[in-house]
């Protein structure tokens, strides 16, 4: 018997298949901290067939922008995004890695003139998918720990 | 190839190698007139604006030189003392009121990617005077010259860069270029000075010969490029450790005994003690030859794009 740990939701979406350990920084990105008026459920180390382990979040009474699901695909390049309508799952799309990340990443080279008071968004190329490597359009220098560059 | 009027020059990256082959046979064209036995005014009624905000001797007064060569003229600033930079515009403004001008934006920055969000704001092409520790290429373009004008060729010739491998600005891009044209590299640092692991993968992906080593004497014998660069003081916490390794690598008339005859010896300059003033009159040094490179490589640059040929 498979057992449920989480109840299902009426309306809302739910990041599936996230690596194991990455599901805070997943919140992180969508901007939930103390202030949310949905519930929030964050599974963690949940067994999974395909992955070993993963982490899954459900957010309620919320739909993902596109720039959101972007943001994820590169800490999670293989998560699925669900999208519930009363209580039906209405979406489900696999997140795409981009080609490129325009603006949802600072710099991490701190001499890099994106990170001066220039009026330009952070760009940068994702030269690798597996493993996933992204250069930044400006100073060149390869990102090495994506999920803290996340703006 | 891609047009060249008004290509920006920011990355050697993102030239090919037909682009880079095009600016050396280009550059050639060009000596006589560098040399001042040949005048031309190709590039008259044009302005270069040369707009430094950090300062390098070598790199602004070549640039000028190329430019009064050909006719033309330069307006910009050695350093950004005085000017509106200091009262906090963005270099972003500034190049927007810059490019009014003139017609060629020559920058140095110390910022990493300054010349590429120029590049952004400016309608005029922009060359890439070095940009912090990132990119020079007109200083790659310049060292290819050299080695492809004294050598016959690039390809195949047995390149060792020297030195400071993981601060030094220009090794980074050269090693690069190199590489593209089939050289084969052997680098040699000083432990903890070493190639960064991101470049030395790069160049084993492109499947050249490629050695690393810390002893200049093993290399010495079988190369037939010494690329040699400073060893910054800075970069050692203990002066008796920085003073050991400044020995070991000095270049001097004895570490040459068993080199090749037509080794040359190359040096981005300003050069501190890494090579003994006794090698300047052997005929490995190629470093003067290198600096006066600079301008027939920088003239053949400002005609390709402001789109005049010769």
């Amino acid at each position: 018997m498979r057992e449920l740990r989480v109840t299902p939701i009426k309306n809302g979406t739910v990041i599936d298949h996230i690596p194991a350990g990455m599901a805070l920084k997943v919140l992180k990105i969508l901007g939930i901290g103390g202030d949310v008026t949905s519930t929030v459920t964050v599974a963690m180390h949940v067994p999974s067939k395909a992955m070993a382990w993963k982490d899954i979040v459900k957010v309620e009474d919320r739909e993902l922008s596109a720039k959101e699901v972007d943001k994820i695909a590169l800490i999670a390049p293989k998560a699925t995004v669900n999208v519930i309508r009363n209580y039906n799952v209405a979406e489900k799309h696999k997140v795409r890695m981009p080609d490129r990340a325009v603006g949802i990443l600072t710099c991490a080279n701190p001499n890099c003139i994106t990170n001066l008071r220039e009026p330009v968004e952070s760009e940068f190329v994702v030269v690798g998918k597996d493993p996933q490597r992204l250069r930044c359009k400006y100073c060149d220098r390869i990102l090495e720990d994506v999920a803290a560059a996340i703006v | 190839m891609d047009s060249w009027e008004g290509r920006d020059i920011l990355s050697i990256r993102d030239l090919s190698r037909a682009d880079v082959e095009a600016v050396l046979k280009a550059a050639r064209k060009m000596v006589p007139i560098a040399e001042g036995t040949k005048t031309s005014r190709s590039l008259d009624g044009k302005v270069l604006s040369a707009l430094f905000f950090e300062p390098s001797t070598r790199t602004r007064l070549s640039f000028e030189s190329a430019m009064l060569r050909l006719g033309g003229r330069v307006l910009g600033f050695a350093s950004p003392e005085g000017t509106s930079i200091q009262k906090g515009e963005s270099l972003a403004d500034t190049v927007r009121m810059v490019e009014t001008y003139s017609d060629v934006i020559v920058l140095r920055h110390p910022q990493e990617g300054a010349a590429r969000l120029a590049a952004e704001f400016s309608s005029r092409p922009v060359i890439n005077a070095g940009d912090g520790a990132g990119q020079h290429p007109t200083q790659t373009l310049q060292d290819l010259y050299t080695i492809w004008d004294t050598k016959g060729s690039i390809e195949r010739q047995a390149i060792a860069l020297v030195g400071d491998l993981k601060y030094g600005r220009t090794v980074h891009s050269l090693a690069y270029a190199l590489a593209m044209f089939g050289a084969s590299l052997v680098l040699v640092s000083p432990p903890g000075l070493e190639m960064p692991w991101e470049i030395v993968e790069q160049l084993k992906e492109t499947g050249i010969p490629l050695q690393s080593t810390h002893r200049l004497e093993e290399v010495v014998r079988v190369a037939d490029v010494l690329y040699v660069t400073r060893i910054q003081k800075e970069r050692f916490p203990d002066p008796q450790e920085y003073a050991k390794v400044v020995d070991s690598y000095r270049v001097d008339p004895p570490a040459l005994r068993e080199a090749k005859k037509d080794l040359i010896i190359m040096h981005p300059l300003p050069r501190t003690s890494e090579i003994d003033p006794a090698v300047d009159a052997t005929p490995h040094a190629a470093y003067f030859r290198q600096a006066f490179n600079g301008v027939p490589v920088r003239m053949a640059l400002l005609e390709m794009v402001l789109g005049v040929s010769g």
